[in-house]
């Protein structure tokens, strides 16, 4: 019983992780020659890095808003489960707790496919995909499996 | 107590002079535009002396990128002088006004090859010792918008929605649990009247409202 509690806070946390440095660290876009997105865009210079607010459109506003809800939403469903934890009765479900990490894994989806289908209009061809961005699409599955764990699970004496 | 009075005085309206001499010239810091408007650049100053008739504006013009500074506006007893073979051939106006110490000028017609600084010189003599100001034009395709607007928009509606689901939840909860407590106050006839009750002589009923069965939450237990 302990042991499947603290399997199912880890992958809960785990996703927050990922999500949590998928958002800060700024390397959805990256080439040899620098990183961009989501909040700045930066060059490798001779003398270091050099970086400049990231670029001011509508889609790139609406992936940071995105990213930065599901993690509200994934901190929500963490402290809704330990509140529920200690006063469910016995039998019951965890639907809040499994609804808040549903909505947190479906704006991370929202996100990548944003971004993924717009990005595009100001990224440069010689730019690939980088970390942070692979980092929100393993959230992804991790949140909703968590998410439905919650669902599934009853809550035992 | 007067004498000292005057001494400090005229001591003042001695040093006041000196420093006077400085004329003080305003523009904006920056000024955007979008292609194919009009923008005005103001320009006014602060003298200590009187607008005198000799007071003359000349404003210059510096492209991005380039080191070379271009007269294109000036203004000299009484009569405006616009720039009749530069890049703002035919599109500037002299919109100031002297005698209150303005001296702006309206650009019709952007193009983005007018990005660049502007500086204007204002001279009232016998004040002409003073430091020109300069106004950055940027020229826009289309205006952007802010940094930040949109996340704000997105972040407030839904977080607003998650609350007002909340608020119209506990709401619900209220209301269908004082239907049932005047309900069933209404079925112990008369013994408890509804106006008793208000006047706080229930102490041994519950007020708290019953949970709706099978949807027992973590937050109203904790309420």
């Amino acid at each position: 019983m302990l042991l499947l509690l603290l399997g199912i806070i880890f992958l809960h946390l785990a996703a927050l992780v990922l999500l949590f440095v998928s958002t800060i660290v700024s390397v959805w876009a990256s080439s040899e020659t620098g990183t961009s997105d989501l909040w700045k865009n930066c060059t490798l210079l001779s003398g270091g890095h050099q970086c400049s607010p990231a670029s001011t459109g509508e889609w790139i506003q609406a992936v940071q808003a995105v990213m930065i809800l599901s993690i509200i939403f994934s901190c929500l469903s963490l402290f809704l489960f330990f509140c529920q934890l200690f006063t469910l009765q016995k039998g019951g479900r965890f639907f809040l707790t499994g609804t808040f990490q549903i909505l947190a894994s479906l704006f991370v989806m929202s996100g990548a496919i944003i971004y993924t289908v717009m990005s595009p209009e100001w990224v440069l061809g010689t730019y690939s995909f980088g970390y942070s961005y692979i980092l929100a699409w393993v959230a992804f599955p991790l949140a909703l499996i968590s998410g439905l764990i919650y669902v599934i699970l009853r809550k035992r004496e | 107590m007067l004498t000292f009075l005057a001494l400090t005085s005229v001591a003042l309206l001695g040093i006041v002079p000196e420093q006077s001499q400085a004329i003080v010239i305003y523009t904006g810091w920056e000024r955007h535009a979008l292609v194919g408007s009009d923008v005005r650049l103001s320009c006014s100053f602060f003298s200590w002396r009187w607008t005198s008739e000799d007071v003359s504006f000349s404003w210059t013009y510096r492209p991005d990128g380039s080191r070379d500074t271009i007269s294109i506006f000036h203004y000299t007893r009484g009569v405006p002088y616009l720039d009749n073979k530069g890049p703002f051939k035919d599109r500037l106006e002299f919109v100031g006004n002297p005698g209150r110490r303005d001296g702006s000028i309206l650009i019709k017609n952007l193009d983005l090859s007018d990005n660049g600084t502007f500086t204007c010189d204002a001279k009232n003599p016998p004040d002409i010792v003073g430091r020109p100001s300069s106004v950055r034009l940027l020229v826009f395709e289309n205006v952007p918008i802010q940094a930040g607007v949109i996340t704000g928009a997105i972040i407030g509606v839904v977080l607003g929605l998650l609350v007002l689901i909340v608020v119209i939840y506990y709401l619900m909860r209220f209301l269908v649990a004082r239907r049932v407590f005047s309900l069933s106050v209404r079925s112990v006839s008369g013994l408890w009247p509804a106006a008793l009750c208000q006047s706080g002589f229930c102490q041994g009923l519950e007020l708290k409202p019953e949970p709706i069965p099978g949807m027992d939450t973590c937050v109203a237990k904790l309420a």
